[in-house]
């Protein structure tokens, strides 16, 4: 796309191939590509949740992007405070100010990646590929912040660090790794491939020896970096995060809200909201108390869903029955899930070997969600 | 990622055949349906705690 439009700018009168590739040799015509980022989500669009979570532990408060504490009245949530061209941002506020007893404590926001999008850099090969990340950031706080990638056992990291220079203010980071070449990365599965951390305050067992190099074990930061839980109130803000192969940040690439939604729900889908009495499935019932049926997802999952509901819900065809429902998946051959059995139960007030609809129970905030993040 | 989920109750649930299709589990105060996949992450979470002697799974009712 973009390389078309460079040579649609570039062409006007200029038809003859040779003239482009001359003006390609010259250096005059240079192509504006961007490289495709491991990232989902990046510029924190897609929040299916839509809550703000306290005391958040893996917690997702955008889509692909959790938040891991254990401690604290921490929240996180999507924020509209976003650097120009982006129009969110993923916030976390610290709450009181303390000081974790435990060297195992974590304060991270992170995006773990699909192995099968992470095989192609030959991660724990002789082979392995540089990576670079960039990302925008603000804090409440300067100072020296730890950013670090680990692999799916978190007994391999490589932790780097920024430096926020100005509070509250949008500054942009970029950062190149070179590839491990040791230690066990999994290759294309549905499984970790790589986790990408940023630190915000973790103790002396998630501190590594030395930055910028790979080491064993399970590391986010080095000593000195700011720890944001020492301080009430602290805000830590971050977007238009990429992560691509090379030596290079490209330009971030928006990409079109419905592609980007879709990828998002490979991981976490959410059905209902539409009203009172939203239809979720038909079931045909087996006894008076049972009925069993199916829904379809949107999108092939990355493995079988935990399945959740909220609010009420009834079953109907004609004679109407309050309910509860049951959820299981079924696994596709590579793993994934596209087909939820719907299991609906009462008590023996349905009538048996008829087909009724399960749907909310005149209650605006019933849902069924299912959550297959990494 | 080494989340320390509170996993208060896990129940098998059987399907119309009897067989074992999920578990039903209150994971950091929510009710879910845990699939028996181990690549679902509320799974390996289960698995772990069972190993750990610090959960037990019910049969099903």
């Amino acid at each position: 796309m973009t390389k078309a439009r460079d040579l649609a700018d570039f062409l006007g009168n200029n038809t003859s191939l040779s003239t482009i590739n001359n003006a390609y040799a010259a250096g005059t015509l240079v192509p504006s590509s961007t490289n495709p980022s491991l990232i989902i989500n990046g510029d924190m669009l897609i929040n299916q949740r839509n809550a703000v979570f306290t005391n958040p532990n893996g917690v997702f408060p955008v889509d692909r992007f959790g938040v891991e504490q254990y401690v604290s009245t921490t929240t996180t949530q999507q924020s509209t405070t976003a650097p120009s061209g982006y129009s969110n941002s993923l916030l976390v506020t610290n709450g009181n100010a303390y000081t974790p007893t435990s060297a195992n404590f974590t304060y991270r926001v992170y995006q773990n990646i699909e192995g099968f999008n992470t095989a192609p850099l030959l991660f724990g090969t002789s082979s392995a590929k540089t990576i670079t990340i960039s990302f925008w950031v603000r804090s409440s706080l300067t100072g020296t912040f730890g950013v670090a990638i680990q692999n799916s056992a978190q007994d391999r990291s490589y932790v780097s660090t920024y430096t926020i220079t100005q509070a509250n203010t949008f500054e942009k980071k970029t950062i190149t790794i070179t590839g491990d070449t040791a230690g066990t990365w999994i290759g294309a599965t549905n499984g970790v491939g790589l986790r990408l951390i940023f630190d915000l305050g973790s103790r002396a067992n998630r501190t590594a020896s030395s930055a910028n190099a790979w080491e064993t074990g399970n590391f986010s930061r080095v000593s000195g970096c700011v720890e944001i839980n020492s301080t009430t109130g602290a805000t830590f803000y971050v977007t238009g995060v990429k992560l691509e192969e090379g030596s290079e940040a490209t330009d971030f690439q928006h990409i079109l809200y419905p592609e980007e939604l879709t990828k998002c729900k490979r991981y976490y889908q959410v059905y209902g909201g539409s009203g009172n009495y939203h239809a979720f499935a038909s079931v045909g019932t087996y006894n008076p108390s049972s009925g069993v049926g199916y829904l379809d997802l949107e999108v092939t999952m990355r493995t079988v869903p935990t399945g959740s509901t909220v609010g009420t819900f009834q079953a109907s065809n004609g004679v109407t029955s309050a309910c509860g429902v049951n959820l299981s998946g079924f696994a596709e051959p590579d793993g994934g899930c596209k087909l939820i059995q719907v299991h609906a139960h009462s008590g023996s007030n349905f009538i048996n070997g008829y087909f009724m609809r399960v749907r909310a129970n005149n209650d605006a905030t019933t849902r069924l969600k299912f959550d297959a993040e990494l | 990622m080494g989340n320390n989920m509170t996993i208060t109750t896990a129940q098998y649930i059987a399907d119309e055949d009897g067989n074992n299709s999920c578990i039903q589990a209150t994971i950091d105060g929510q009710e879910m349906f845990v699939p028996l996949d181990p690549a679902n992450r509320h799974y390996a979470e289960i698995l772990k705690q069972v190993a750990a002697d610090t959960l037990r799974i019910a049969d099903a009712e």
